[in-house]
């Protein structure tokens, strides 16, 4: 081959291979995009929304040290690694926290109370609440956009049946945490926990709690 | 003077990878890698605070396997050579030797001929640059619609933060690195730089740290921006070490180039270059040597803190243990205010160098030019603080930074005064670098009057932290430094390889990014006067049809990229058209050597009796005297 | 064509295309841009920007003017020619007169952007010991808010109506306001775009900004820091309202969030919330 048919046969080689890398890069940044999971609808109009929290994720999870939140069912035995939840616009939805993890502390005493729910309080084991200690919030689900804000209680420390990684069944300590909101007009927002409780990392707030598909997620309202 | 092998005496493709080479450093880089892990990894313990184990990260072991890549690199192409045959008692040698050798193989190792260096540098640096610009792609796709995510939130910060560190890391040398170490020698009348085995060293250390920065995707990516501000760099996955690392060793590389340069321009000047007949690129090139030598180890400093701070219990940073996070912004603004002069100065340089040339007239008001130049290194270090205007820096501080940031401006318009005069009666040819040039002056200036409104504290209350301080910067550093690379690109590279550009394509280029670059960064001003904040993943709806149309323009900014990157294939890879050896009839040094130039530059180091700019006077001769047997 | 009238006629040009293009400016464009007349401080800059502005308008204007004119009348007409120009290296009267005119135009600019900045601070953040304080903030006491940072929402503790804190913020009309911005974790900004405020939220320190509210207004408020993932969500409503309506408002408020203030630390210019409270 001449000298020019095989510096054009290396440069289109060359360019394959360039074309190639660059579809590897982009797929390297496109991973980890949140995936979506819809809500269980309920009786007329009421929208049902199962999800657990734990103190660690499966041991099969990329980062299986990690806090996170699943969605889950009614009877806490589907889990689900999914932290984008599709909901009804205008509509109530009526959420069921299965809480697993021990307590961090709120940084922020403000957020103890729960604020932006239907009623004004929540139901923490079936009791109504306005506020809890702030020293016993293991997490807190909020909405800031739409001004959602629910702390949840955490499992004492003298709790004889922990659960340490997901998937947690019922029959470990738990507590239970229901409200009710109404979701505002369509569109996309977001949501996140704002406990400091990323455990091994400063203050709390680095990992689990700054990647989306642990502490934090999207409500897509459709 | 390099030996041309006979082909029957070439030892196979697997003999030849052995030796100390690119390959050699891959391998070295692995294993070093491996080893600095596994030496970290002994040291986690139960009392490390900050990243306990539930992390799932040891910090430790990923700065350490790191470094000790980079030192495998660095040892498997041979740079620890040299050191350690002096350590043994051997006798000094010179590093000519390490410049001999045939054809493409001297790109792969550690070559002292700076010319070598310099095209290494070329294109070392614009593989990074074109990953940085896909990286901007990428961020326009995302900014195309405030409700529809295409990337993770983390992604995309942290595409962000790789597109600000790429370029910030990698163009800062992307004049000095390729044109200054190819053409300053010529200039001088030197052979060489005075360090040639530090010149190699700064290009290969670059390209380590080009790949330490790609691999912070793999820990996590970091969220911080290129400005990388504690303490939320504290809080980051493993992926802020690689950008740490990163840094470190772009600091480390470019302390050494810009020291390296200094040395040379000082020292190394052939007889009768005194000061006042340097060419005012020489002069850009210094005073950018200077800020590079001073200010990289600041950030370096700063890293080194924020990199203890996340291994060894150290709190400089964090607040609540008598840490500070003003402490890390300062640090940070010393180095990277000189940081943006370090990429401002180089293209005042090349315009200076250049327009002479094409309008065919000495450079007008050299020893003004000149003082514009220092008079920018000088100021360059009193002006930091104007980065921090709202932080709640004491408040009698800021009458004084606004009035040292606007004088700023007083030699950067020396340079448009220079360049004004310069054209003055001329006799203007609009060759292609000659439109980049130009095109510099109407960048710059959009830049530079947006940078006066900014220094005016009131003003800048409108618009820090929004898209009309990220217009400025983009405006002065893609629109000063970026067009001005592809001047020299279009100028230079002639000579450098011996093959010409194709005129037309190198025409369509610069017309499509001219205009490509004022679609996609003028509206960034109204973006931000709007209330558009920088590293944002959503926006108000109402500004979707602006962001639209930026990342559209973005887009064809791009495919203005792959005109030129398709000239540089067809031209200088495939068809190879020879260059006359002084396309540009430039009376400067270099033009005056054949084409391709010899390896050893000079036959006889020439003496200089004349100013660089000999247009316009009887006789119109280059300005070196050559002894007999001349230089061509 | 001599020297002199090239620059003759350049300073025509230039001057037909200031006298039109500067007014355009400093009349039509500026007195309309953001961030708009909501509050005192950000029709200060307003001002302010307008007289950059129109200051820019014919210095942009000589720098174009010089090129444009420059690139038509000494091209090289000869598209083979590579004839030199005149040997002028450099002219002692034209430097002159431009060093000159560039010193005075940017100290004036660094006089009149401290006088903006020192007769009520702009608007800007300027640490816990401002010098720049607006003048009925030292007549009367004005109200103190602090703006609390955290990741990654805005809230407000009012100290003078018992620490109370709340989600979003309402200011009366007609008031001097003290905001005092802090953060408790990361460096955030606290960005109230149409009242023209914008102070960097330190954790451990206490930036003070005053803003003087005129008539009711809406405003939204972005945090202008990247402060980790959200950063772009961080975003909020505020409102300027009527002082009686604001005091019914704050009324509500801390009967409302009367649980909440029972738990919270006292009031505080900064906070160091304990580092060592993390899961696990």
């Amino acid at each position: 081959m001449s000298s020019y048919g095989r510096r054009l046969a290396g440069i289109t080689i060359a360019t394959a291979i360039v074309c190639v890398a660059i579809g590897l890069y982009i797929g390297l940044y496109l991973t980890n995009v949140p995936g979506s999971s819809a809500a269980t609808p309920g009786p007329a109009g009421v929208t049902n929304l199962y999800l657990g929290t734990v103190p660690a994720a499966e041991t099969t999870d990329p980062h299986p040290d990690w806090v996170s939140y699943y969605v889950v069912n009614r009877t806490s035995t589907n889990w689900q690694h999914d932290t984008t939840f599709v909901l009804p616009a205008n509509s109530l939805v009526h959420v069921t926290i299965y809480q697993f993890d021990g307590d961090s502390g709120l940084r922020n005493e403000f957020l103890s109370q729960a604020t932006g729910t239907v009623g004004g309080g929540f139901l923490l084991n079936g009791k109504p609440t306005l506020a809890i200690n702030p020293d016993d919030a293991s997490h807190v689900f909020a909405i800031p956009q739409i001004g959602l804000s629910v702390p949840l209680e955490g499992v004492p420390d003298s709790a004889k049946n922990p659960c340490s990684n997901a998937p947690c069944p019922l029959s470990m300590d738990h507590e239970t945490i229901t409200f009710t909101f109404r979701t505002p007009g369509k569109g996309l927002y977001r949501w996140q926990c704002f406990v400091p409780c990323a455990a091994g990392f400063i203050q709390g707030f680095g990992g689990p709690m700054q990647t989306v598909g642990y502490m934090d997620g999207f409500i897509k309202v459709v | 003077m390099s030996t041309i092998a006979m082909t029957t005496d070439r030892p196979p493709v697997w003999r030849r990878l052995i030796g100390f080479n690119l390959f050699m450093g891959i391998i070295g880089a692995i294993v070093g890698y491996i080893i600095g892990y596994w030496i970290g990894g002994r040291f986690t313990g139960a009392n490390i605070a900050y990243y306990g184990p539930e992390a799932g990260q040891n910090d430790i072991a990923i700065f350490l396997g790191y470094f000790g890549g980079v030192v495998g690199f660095m040892g498997g192409l041979g740079f620890l050579n040299y050191p350690f045959r002096r350590m043994l008692g051997h006798p000094p040698t010179l590093a000519e030797h390490e410049s001999e050798g045939e054809g493409i193989g001297r790109y792969f190792r550690l070559c002292t001929d700076h010319k070598v260096v310099a095209m290494q540098y070329l294109v070392g640096i614009g593989v990074f640059f074109f990953i940085g610009g896909l990286n901007a792609m990428l961020i326009r796709t995302e900014l195309l619609q405030p409700n529809t995510h295409v990337f993770g939130a983390n992604q995309y910060l942290t595409l962000v933060g790789m597109h600000g560190s790429m370029m910030m890391g990698m163009m800062t040398s992307g004049i000095l690195g390729p044109f200054a170490n190819w053409v300053v020698p010529l200039m001088i009348g030197s052979r060489r730089m005075a360090f040639p085995r530090i010149e190699s060293f700064t290009f290969w250390l670059l390209m380590a740290a080009g790949v330490v920065l790609i691999t912070t995707i793999f820990f996590g990516g970091f969220q911080t921006g290129w400005t990388g501000y504690q303490p939320l760099g504290d809080q980051n996955t493993a992926g802020y070490d690689a950008y740490i690392g990163f840094f470190a060793l772009v600091g480390v590389s470019m302390c050494l180039l810009g020291f390296n340069l200094i040395v040379t321009i000082i020292t190394m000047r052939a007889p009768g270059m005194t000061w006042s007949r340097l060419p005012i690129f020489v002069w850009a090139v210094l005073a950018t040597a200077w800020l590079m030598a001073l200010a990289a180890p600041m950030l370096i400093a700063a890293l080194l803190m924020g990199a203890m701070d996340r291994t060894i219990q150290t709190a400089f940073y964090v607040p609540g243990q008598g840490g500070s996070s003003y402490l890390f912004q300062n640090l940070f603004w010393v180095f990277g205010h000189p940081e943006v002069y370090i990429v401002a100065l180089p293209g005042f340089g090349i315009v200076l160098e250049l327009l002479p040339v094409f309008a065919r007239k000495p450079l007008w008001g050299y020893r003004l030019a000149v003082a514009g130049m220092l008079g920018v290194a000088l100021l360059s270090f009193f002006v930091w603080q104007h980065h921090l205007f709202v932080s709640g820096i004491n408040a009698d501080l800021r009458p004084f930074y606004m009035l040292s940031t606007e004088l700023i401006s007083l030699p950067t318009g020396f340079t448009f005064l220079c360049a004004m005069g310069t054209l003055w009666r001329g006799r203007i040819r609009f060759t292609v670098p000659m439109l980049f040039c130009l095109a510099w002056v109407f960048n710059f200036l959009w830049g530079g009057i947006s940078g006066v409104l900014l220094s005016d504290v009131p003003s800048d209350v409108t618009t820090h932290g929004s898209f009309f301080s990220m217009a400025h910067f983009h405006y002065t550093i893609m629109g000063g430094l970026v067009f001005t690379f592809f001047a020299a690109i279009y100028y230079w590279v002639p000579k450098m390889t011996g093959f010409k550009f194709n005129e037309r394509l190198a025409k369509v280029h610069f017309w499509s990014m001219f205009i490509a670059f004022n679609s996609t960064f003028a509206p960034l001003f109204a973006l931000g006067f709007l209330g558009m904040p920088r590293r944002v993943v959503t926006y108000p709806t109402n500004l979707q049809g602006l962001n639209d149309w930026v990342s559209v323009s973005a887009f064809v900014l791009g495919l203005s990229m792959l005109v030129f990157l398709y000239n540089v294939v067809w031209s200088l890879l495939i068809k190879r058209e020879p260059a006359e050896a002084n396309p540009w009839h430039s009376k400067s040094a270099e033009w005056q050597l054949p084409t391709p130039v010899p390896v050893y530059d000079f036959e006889r180091i020439p003496v200089f009796d004349a100013d660089p700019y000999p247009y316009g006077v009887e006789p119109t001769g280059p300005p070196v005297v050559a002894p007999a047997g001349g230089v061509a | 064509m001599t020297g002199g009238q090239h620059f003759r006629r350049i300073v025509i040009l230039w001057l037909i295309s200031s006298i039109i293009l500067t007014p355009l400016v400093v009349f039509v464009l500026a007195p309309g841009m953001p961030p708009g007349n909501g509050s005192v401080e950000a029709s200060g800059q307003v001002t302010d920007n307008t007289v950059l502005l129109g200051l820019a308008t014919p210095v942009a204007l000589a720098v174009l003017v010089y090129f444009a004119y420059a690139c038509w009348a000494f091209r090289e007409r000869d598209t083979d020619a590579v004839l030199d120009g005149p040997a002028i290296r450099g002219n002692a009267t034209v430097q002159t007169w431009w060093l000159v005119v560039t010193t005075v135009i940017v100290l004036f600019l660094a006089v009149f952007g401290s006088v903006e900045l020192l007769k009520d601070g702009a608007g800007g953040g300027q640490g816990p010991n401002p010098i720049a304080t607006p003048a009925a903030a030292k007549a009367n006491p004005p109200l103190q808010v602090q703006v609390i940072a955290q990741q990654w929402q805005f809230t407000y503790r009012w100290p003078g109506y018992g620490g109370v804190e709340t989600q979003h913020l309402e200011l009366p009309a007609n008031t001097t306001v003290e905001m005092h911005v802090t953060s408790l974790d990361v460096i955030h900004s606290f960005w109230a775009y149409q009242l023209g405020v914008k102070a960097d939220a330190n954790p451990g320190e206490d930036n003070i900004a005053y803003v003087t509210t005129k008539g009711p207004l809406t405003f939204n408020i972005h945090c202008a820091e990247l402060c980790g993932v959200w950063h772009g969500y961080m975003f909020d409503t505020g409102y300027v309202v009527a002082k009686p309506q604001f005091a019914s408002w704050i009324a509500t408020q801390r009967v409302k969030y009367a649980p909440a203030t029972k738990n919270l630390v006292p009031y505080s210019k900064t906070y160091f919330p304990d580092p060592q409270r993390r899961g696990g």
